[in-house]
């Protein structure tokens, strides 16, 4: 492929291995030795554990050890933690109970780890599993989002009275109010932003392995982050000191968010090696990963939006209570809260927000981030309220929108965020264009023709990314900083290593990486591999989430390959003999300016590492740089999608006829990925929007816990899309990128309610609008409404 | 404990196995072909499909036990000495694959629905008969590329690609 330049579509160099099978996921991977963990899972919400005879299990053929809460205590091993501190109005720190990795006289929730088995062989570990007797007394669950912080509610932790763990609050409540006193017209929303299962295909596993000799553990995990989850298991967990502790995230099959988090799981196995001297690896099933993978979104919110007589915003105020779950997992209380409430403005100026937020306990499984995390529930408050309210006014939704986008930047919004670079009618004209506004009513002749009905659904969406300057999180209430590392490390051949704090698990990393060092130094892509995931290998780093290894990952690289040529060109300056300030780099060249003497990338590097043309005094040898790049703001990707559906009032099946997005991402490297990423984001968001749902029962029964029962989006469910950008190049990063893991997930799900509702000439339809829920919908709507 | 003998690849595997060993644990755990996915436990992501006898199976509903004198193709056996087959080929060259897990089964998938439906595919058909694979990663968009674009390419490619199983 030779040298590849940013912005074309080099395809894929991590495919061949996944194409041919030879990918190495962490269940790939056996060691030596190895047993295997199965877990024993509370079939109760909410029970205490009156006790665990695993006398018979111990017996069984093939079992080494059955471990539970008393053995975990008796290491003191610590507990899991939440590192994102949220206090409450009143100044109090948010109420965490605690958090242990197998349950100590209580369960609050249905999978929650009772006792692993560990054994020869997996089938002998699932038959003592199954042996161990455990005396549950079973107590009343609090399940339900909304009704959990009511005075008689089961309470899921002593620590959180009425399973509240903060009352939260953002913006100026007094400005909010007096904006809605002089307000022409309010609109009201009550919605539900459903509970979601990520379902990275790739389950969890996680191989611990203690080497006595070197008093090393070392954990194979599927992590988007192996550098966070070392040091939150050395320093907090307290399972071994960080620097004998190697964690490697090999090939990991998805994330989504759900793979940022440190688990029980992960924790057992590598406490547990140390105990019963084997490496211990446990794969999750399916069951397991609906039952203790971190969920996503569980919202209900109240939502109320002030507007003056020409349609103009000028206040909103939401009231959101947020399922925490029943343990407050890795980042869980910043979803809510910080990546939630600076995203209500949407794409709007609007002068006044106020933002409540409870986030509470129930006995159901932790809720974390799942991609978006809080922006799609930020974008859903406002852009059904734009939607609502501009029926209500008799306003076009577009019109209303265009009234009142942001039009001058920097935008500082009321709440927090300060908007750098966009430009929103942009996106929106060209997504105008592409779905063909203009034929829309024709269409929906068409289609009442045919006894369907047609709508259209829009969505502004923006989204705060690249996070994040450690500085700005750290004053919010994080335990980390949000920065990125990179190493470049030149071979004395010219070939290239970068080691990145970043982690792939699909979104190609490999490939956007490469090419961009290929582009800057001018070497081929041939020459250059990205080393990632392996906390032996790489530097501290952060890990990829947020829609941040472009905007703060690739920002580090671009810092240490800056670093590189600045040494390069000292070292060419001794060999060319020319002084340093004459040397200029291009196309992968060092030359003496205004003559035809130069050297390759290659030769140089060569040159650094033989050192001949240089004294040590002059010049250290060799040709490696680091770099940590902190960024200076968020970035604040933005874009409209456009839904176009069809609905058979007669099955209540909705059919997606078209998609268009059309996003500003920024600078974009490599087009092929970033719409790779626009493809299935909108694939789950339109999940979200129509199919997916868990579901608890009252007593605290996860009864969607499989793919039998939880819809997951197929094939046949979604259209071909078509995907356009507008470019504002970001200002705070050295490459101008915005990021773009996300959009699709924040964008979609209100395109497509918003378009239900167009054709349902509805005001209201709750997520996820099942067929069941469209034609009950169908039956209260007279068809010519639609027909419009 | 019962003997299976089976064709793997084109190459005789045999095996004693407790009886309840699944295909896709006989192919990944003795025969470490891990190319071969389990992304669930209903039958539902067809990360495991792999080919027996010339058709696609989810390997994780079918015991091993009852495959012996079968001949089984997986991801590992489709590409040739000549190189990658072209549905492979096809993936790459559409960006059909993200995070690679589904990858495997969403090969073989494709391959079988081409030797079913022949190689002109229109993309209400490839959705369709996707039903069973499911995909986290990609939305479908280019899978559903890289599918008929695949077919295509067997075309071209003709009658080799099918008696290479």
């Amino acid at each position: 492929m030779g040298v590849t330049k940013i912005g074309t579509a080099v395809r894929r160099k991590e495919d061949q291995r996944f194409i041919t099978g030879r990918g190495q996921y962490t269940d790939d991977l056996d060691r030596p030795g190895q047993a295997h963990a199965v877990f024993v899972r509370s079939p109760h919400a909410h029970a205490h554990v009156r006790g665990i005879d695993a006398a018979s299990a111990r017996a069984m053929p093939g079992v080494l050890a059955v471990l539970t809460g008393e053995d975990v205590a008796a290491d003191s091993v610590g507990g899991l933690i939440c590192g994102w501190m949220i206090h409450s109005k009143d100044g109090s720190p948010m109420k965490a109970g605690p958090h242990p990795a197998l349950a100590q006289g209580k369960v609050r929730y249905v999978g929650d780890h009772v006792a692993v088995v560990i054994a020869e062989t997996l089938i002998a570990a699932r038959d003592a599993a199954e042996a161990v007797l455990v005396d549950y007394e079973v107590l009343p669950a609090a399940a339900d989002t909304a009704k959990t912080q009511a005075a008689d509610a089961p309470q899921v932790h002593e620590v959180a009275p009425r399973n509240t763990v903060y009352e939260w609050q953002l913006g100026d409540k007094a400005a909010t109010e007096a904006a809605f006193a002089r307000a022409a017209h309010v609109t009201k929303l009550d919605l539900v932003n459903n509970r979601l299962v990520p379902n990275p295909l790739e389950p969890r596993v996680a191989i611990g392995e203690y080497e006595p000799g070197t008093e090393v553990f070392t954990l194979h995990t599927t992590s988007q982050n192996p550098h966070v989850a070392r040091l939150v298991l050395a320093a907090f967990i307290g399972i071994a000191p960080e620097h004998k502790l190697r964690v490697i995230a090999p090939d990991v099959g998805g994330g989504f968010g759900s793979k940022i988090f440190i688990y029980a799981e992960e924790t057992v196995c590598v406490w547990a090696a140390k105990r019963v001297g084997r490496p211990v690896k446990w794969t999750s099933d399916r069951t397991e990963a609906f039952l203790c993978d971190a969920h996503g979104r569980d919202h209900v919110t109240h939502a109320e939006l002030a507007l003056d007589e020409r349609g103009k915003i000028l206040g909103l105020k939401v009231k959101t209570i947020a399922n925490l779950g029943a343990y407050l997992s890795t980042f869980a209380s910043s979803v809510p809260t910080y990546l939630y409430a600076p995203l209500l403005s949407g794409q709007y100026d609007i002068p006044a927000i106020y933002c409540e937020v409870d986030g509470v306990y129930t006995n159901t499984a932790p809720v974390d981030a799942y991609r978006g995390a809080g922006r799609p529930e930020a974008t859903f408050v406002i852009e059904r309220l734009m939607e609502i309210a501009a029926r209500e006014l008799g306003v076009e939704p577009v019109q209303l929108r265009r009234r009142n986008f942001v039009k001058s930047f920097p935008h500082q919004t009321p709440v927090i965020m300060a908007y750098d670079v966009g430009d929103y009618n942009a996106s929106l004209a060209r997504a105008l264009e592409l779905i063909d506004y203009t034929g829309l009513a024709k269409r929906k002749r068409e289609s009442a023709r045919k006894g369907l009905r047609r709508g259209i659904g829009f969505s502004a969406y923006i989204e705060a990314c690249g996070i994040a300057p450690s500085q700005a999180v750290g004053s919010l209430g994080a335990g980390v900083g949000l920065w990125e590392s990179a190493e470049v490390r030149v071979n004395p051949t010219g070939s290239v290593e970068v080691l990145t704090g970043s982690h792939s698990h699909g979104q190609g990393h490999e490939t956007t990486f490469a090419q961009l060092v290929s582009d800057r130094l001018g070497i081929p892509i041939e020459q250059v591999s990205i080393v990632h995931g392996d906390t032996d290998k790489v530097q501290f780093g952060m890990g990829t989430y947020g829609s941040r290894s472009g905007a703060v990952g690739m920002s580090a690289i671009v810092k240490a390959m800056d670093k590189v040529i600045a040494k390069a060109k000292k070292v060419a300056a001794h060999v060319l003999e020319a002084s340093e300030g004459d040397i200029e780099f291009k196309d992968g060249r060092f030359s003496v300016a205004g003559t035809d003497r130069g050297l390759a990338f290659g030769e140089v590097a060569l040159q650094a590492y033989i050192a001949h043309k240089f004294s040590g005094q002059e010049l250290e040898p060799g040709l490696k740089e680091g770099a940590f790049y902190d960024p200076t703001n968020f970035t604040f990707p933005a874009g409209m999608h456009v839904c176009e559906l069809e609905i058979d009032p007669d099955t209540g099946i909705a059919t997606i006829d078209k998609w268009v997005a059309v996003d500003d991402f920024g600078n974009v490297i490599n087009p092929m990925i970033v719409e790779g990423q626009v493809h299935g984001g909108i694939a789950q968001g339109v999940g979200q929007a129509l199919f997916e749902g868990a579901v608890y029962d009252s007593a605290g029964q996860l009864v969607t816990a499989s793919f039998m029962d939880y819809r997951m989006p197929r094939a046949a469910d979604l259209p071909s899309f078509t995907v356009d950008m507008t470019v504002t190049p970001c200002p705070s990063n050295p490459l101008g990128i915005k990021g773009c893991g996300e959009a699709g997930a924040i964008a979609a799900p209100p395109a497509v309610i918003n378009a239900l509702t167009d054709a349902l000439g509805h005001e209201n339809i709750e997520m996820p609008a099942t067929p069941q829920a469209i034609w009950r919908a169908c039956r209260n709507t007279p068809a010519q409404l639609a027909a419009e | 404990m019962v003997a299976v003998n089976m064709t793997v690849n084109g190459k005789p595997a045999s095996a004693e196995l407790d009886p309840r060993t699944l295909l896709v644990q006989f192919l990944r755990d003795h025969l470490r072909l891990t190319g071969t996915h389990v992304g669930c436990d209903t039958s539902q992501c067809g990360a495991c499909v792999v080919h027996m006898d010339g058709h696609a199976v989810k390997s994780c509903t079918v015991l091993a036990a009852t495959c012996s004198g079968s001949q089984v193709t997986t991801i590992e056996g489709l590409a040739n000495a000549a190189g990658l087959h072209p549905m492979q080929e096809a993936f790459r060259e559409n960006h059909g694959l993200q995070c690679g897990f589904c990858t495997p089964g969403m090969i073989m998938t494709a391959v079988d629905l081409v030797h079913r439906k022949g190689f002109a595919l229109d993309e209400t058909t490839i959705r369709e008969e996707l039903e069973g694979n499911l995909c986290r990663c990609t939305g479908y968009h280019n899978i559903v590329k890289a599918i008929a674009a695949g077919a295509q390419a067997m075309a071209a490619e003709g009658p080799a690609q099918q008696v290479a199983e």
